[in-house]
C-alpha cells in the first residue's frame, strides 16, 4: 500500500467487531493490533499477557494519581505503553488497523486515519454473548453492560470525543442488518474508497 | 461568616476536590481558583485592593530581605510565597542539569558496585541514599532513576524489585522531611516562618535520622525472604552495567557535581550568610544555565512549569483564606478542642496531616495549616515552633502510607508498572501503612518529649 492507512475501530461488547477487524486487516493485508498488542508488550516487560489483559482498556481507578505524566493507576500505564507503541508504529509509517485502544485520538494527526464505530442489535450481542460465554441471558446483558461501560469510560478518559458519537466516525455501522461478512466487506469498500480520495 | 468568607471556602473547597478527582491538570485548578480568588473574593465581597495586593506580594520580591537577610528574619506567609517559588524553579533547573550528565543513574550504578552487587547491603545502600539525596532534590526526580535503576539491576540480579523499590519511595519521603528544601511542605513552613536549613536538620532532621535507622530495620524484617536470590542464579558480577558509561558527558558531569557541592553548601550555611533560598535558588538556576551553553534552552524547556502554577495558583486561594478570617476561626477552633494543651495540639496538627496528606496533597495542606499554626500559637500561646515540626513531619511522611499520598510513591509505582511490576494498593499499603504508622508515632513521641 503506497498510501499509510491506519483503520481505529470502535465496538460494542458482543457485536463481534473484533472479528469484522481482523477480516479488514486480512482483506487489506495490514497488521491488525487487538489483544495481541499485549503479547508484544509483554515479551518487554516480562509479564504474562493474560495478567495484563485483567487490565487492559479498562478505566484507571478512581484511587489514582498523575504526577509528571507519572500514573500510580496499573491500567493508565498500560493504556500509555499501548498508546506509545502504536505511535511508534504510526511514525515508521506503517499501516494497520486498531482494535479499540482510543487510536481515533492517539493518532488523529495522522492524515490516512479512518474511524470506525461498529454495533449490533441488542439481541444479537446477547445471543453471542450467551453463546461464547456458556451463561444466562440475564448474564449475558449484565455483562454486556458491565463492558460497554467500562470501555466507554477508558475511551473517554483518553480521547478527546466522546465514545460512538457518530460525529467523530467516518462510518457507523451496525452488523445486524447484514452479518458479519457483508458488514465486513463493505467496510472494505469504504476504505478503499476513502484511500483513493486521500 | 461573611459573604467574603463564604466564597473563599467554596473556592478553596471546589480547588481541592478538583485536585482530588484528578480530571483537569492540578496547575490549571489552582490557577482558576486563584483567579476567582481575587476577583470574587477581593474584588466582588471585600472591594479591597490591598487583600489583593497583600496576596500577589510583588513587592516582596524587590525588597533587600527577601535576597539576603540579617540574623534571622520571618519572612510575611500572606499571599503568594514567591521565595518558595523561585527556590523550587531554580533547583529544578540544577536538577535537569544533572540528570543531563548522567549523575544520578552514575551514583545509583556506583553505588551497587561499591556493595559488590549483593541484595541485602544494597536494598539497604538505596535505602539510604534515597533519604540523602532527598533532603537536597526533589524526591520525585530522586525516585525515577533510583526506581529505574533498582528494576534494572534486579531483573540482572533476579530479585524482586518491588520491595526495593517500596523502601526507596518510604526513605525519600523520610529523607525529605529532614531538611527545609527536602519536601514543598518544609519549603513553605521554612519561608513562611522564617526557618533556616540548621533550623529543620537539628529538629525535623534528628527525628528523620533516627526514623530512618528503625525504618531500615523494619524493611530489612518485613523482605528479607524477597531478598534471597534463588539457587544457581547467580550472576556474573563482571557482565553488569559500568557505572562510567552512565555519565553522558564528563566536563558536564564534573560541572554538575560542583553545582550540587555548591547548592549544599549555600542550603547549610544560609543561616550564617545571610542568603535566602530564594537568592540560592536563582543563583544555582543561573549557574547551571550558564555552564551548559547550548543545552541551556533544553533544560528550560524540560522546567516542570506546571508545578510552578500550581503553587502560584494555590498560594492564591490560601491567601483568600488568609484575607477574610477564616484560618484564625480553625486554629481558634483546634486551641478549643485542645483546651490550651500543647500535647494534643501537637497531637491533633501530626495525625490530622498524616491522615490528610495520606489521600490528598500535602502541599496545598501545608499552605493552609502554616497560617492556621500561627494563629494557633498566638493565640494559644505556646511555642510555634513546636506546631511547625509537627505539621512538617505529619505532612512529609502522611503520604507515605498509600500510593497516591506523595509524589514519590506514584513516580515508584509507574516506573514499576512500565516494567511489568504490578504495584497493588494492598500490596503497597501492606508495609507502608504501618511504617507511616511507626514514624508518625516516632515524631510525637519525640516532639513531647523534647519540646512540650
Amino acid at each position: 500500500m503506497d498510501k499509510q492507512v491506519i483503520i481505529a475501530i470502535n465496538r460494542e461488547f458482543g457485536s463481534d467487531g473484533h472479528i469484522i477487524a481482523r477480516m479488514i486487516a486480512e482483506q487489506l493485508g495490514m497488521e491488525i493490533y487487538d489483544r495481541a498488542l499485549l503479547d508484544k508488550l509483554s515479551e518487554n516487560m516480562n509479564v504474562d499477557a493474560d495478567y495484563l489483559e485483567k487490565y487492559d482498556e479498562k478505566p484507571k481507578g478512581l484511587f489514582s494519581k498523575r504526577v509528571m505524566g507519572e500514573s500510580s493507576s496499573f491500567e493508565e500505564n498500560l493504556a500509555l505503553m499501548q498508546f506509545d507503541y502504536l505511535k511508534q508504529r504510526a511514525a515508521e509509517g506503517e499501516s494497520f488497523v486498531v482494535v479499540g485502544r482510543c487510536a481515533g485520538s492517539v493518532l488523529k494527526d495522522y492524515p490516512g486515519l479512518i474511524r470506525i464505530f461498529i454495533s449490533a442489535d441488542m439481541k444479537d450481542k446477547v445471543a453471542r454473548t450467551m453463546a461464547k460465554h456458556n451463561i444466562s441471558e440475564d448474564r449475558a446483558i449484565l455483562k454486556i453492560n458491565r463492558h460497554d461501560a467500562k470501555r466507554k469510560s477508558y475511551h473517554n478518559t483518553y480521547s478527546d470525543y466522546k465514545w460512538g458519537d457518530s460525529r467523530h466516525y467516518d462510518i457507523c455501522i451496525n452488523n445486524s442488518k447484514l452479518g458479519i461478512e457483508k458488514t465486513a466487506s463493505i467496510l472494505v469498500e469504504f476504505i478503499k474508497g476513502m484511500i483513493d480520495n486521500f | 461568616m461573611t459573604v467574603a468568607q463564604v466564597l473563599a471556602v467554596l473556592v478553596f473547597a471546589t480547588m481541592f476536590i478538583m485536585i482530588v478527582l484528578d480530571k483537569i491538570e492540578r496547575h490549571y485548578v489552582t490557577m482558576a481558583c486563584g483567579v476567582l480568588t481575587i476577583g470574587l473574593v477581593f474584588g466582588a465581597a471585600m472591594r479591597s485592593m490591598e487583600a489583593i495586593k497583600e496576596t500577589l506580594n510583588v513587592s516582596s520580591i524587590f525588597t533587600k530581605d527577601f535576597w539576603i537577610v540579617s540574623g534571622t528574619a520571618e519572612e510575611s506567609s500572606s499571599g503568594i510565597n514567591w521565595a518558595t517559588i523561585i527556590f523550587i524553579a531554580g533547583m529544578m533547573v540544577m536538577v535537569e542539569g544533572m540528570a543531563n550528565a548522567g549523575f544520578f543513574r552514575w551514583l545509583c550504578m556506583r553505588l551497587a558496585k561499591l556493595v559488590n552487587y549483593k541484595p541485602v547491603p544494597l536494598f539497604i545502600t538505596f535505602m539510604i541514599m534515597a533519604a540523602v539525596l532527598s533532603m537536597f532534590i526533589d524526591s520525585i526526580t530522586v525516585i525515577l532513576f533510583l526506581a529505574a535503576v533498582t528494576v534494572e539491576l534486579a531483573k540482572l540480579l533476579k530479585i524482586d524489585p518491588v520491595p526495593m523499590i517500596l523502601a526507596e519511595i518510604f526513605c525519600a519521603n523520610l529523607g525529605g522531611s529532614a531538611t527545609m528544601c527536602g519536601d514543598p511542605p518544609n519549603i513553605i513552613i521554612g519561608t513562611g516562618l522564617g526557618y533556616s536549613f540548621e533550623d529543620f536538620l537539628t529538629n525535623t532532621g534528628v527525628i528523620a535520622g533516627i526514623c530512618l535507622v528503625i525504618i531500615i530495620v523494619y524493611f530489612y524484617i518485613v523482605y528479607k525472604k524477597d531478598l534471597v536470590q534463588k539457587e544457581g542464579e547467580k550472576v556474573d558480577v563482571a557482565s553488569l552495567p559500568n557505572p562510567k558509561e552512565a555519565i553522558t558527558n564528563m566536563k558536564d558531569f564534573v560541572i554538575s557535581c560542583i553545582i550540587f557541592a555548591c547548592a549544599v553548601v549555600m542550603l547549610i550555611t544560609h543561616a550564617k550568610t545571610g542568603l535566602t533560598v530564594a537568592f540560592i535558588g536563582i543563583f544555582i538556576a543561573i549557574i547551571t544555565l550558564l555552564t551548559s551553553g547550548k543545552k541551556s534552552i533544553a533544560i528550560l524547556k524540560k522546567v516542570d512549569y506546571k508545578t510552578i502554577f500550581f503553587f502560584i495558583g494555590l498560594f492564591m486561594v490560601v491567601g483568600g483564606l488568609e484575607q477574610t478570617g477564616i484560618l484564625e476561626v480553625i486554629a481558634a477552633f483546634i486551641g478549643k478542642i485542645s483546651g490550651g494543651n500543647l500535647k494534643l495540639m501537637v497531637a491533633i496538627i501530626i495525625w490530622l496531616s498524616a491522615t490528610a496528606s495520606a489521600f490528598v496533597d500535602n502541599i496545598p495542606f501545608a499552605a493552609t495549616m502554616l497560617p492556621v499554626i500561627k494563629s494557633l500559637a498566638a493565640t494559644a500561646g505556646v511555642d510555634l515552633e513546636t506546631l511547625a515540626w509537627a505539621l512538617s513531619m505529619g505532612t512529609d511522611i502522611g503520604g507515605s502510607a498509600t500510593p497516591i499520598g506523595a509524589s514519590a510513591n506514584v513516580v515508584g509505582t509507574s516506573v514499576a508498572a512500565k516494567n511489568g511490576y504490578h504495584i497493588t494498593w494492598g500490596k503497597y499499603c501492606k508495609s507502608a501503612a504501618p511504617a507511616t504508622i511507626i514514624v508518625v508515632t516516632i515524631s510525637m513521641l519525640f516532639i513531647f518529649f523534647r519540646y512540650c
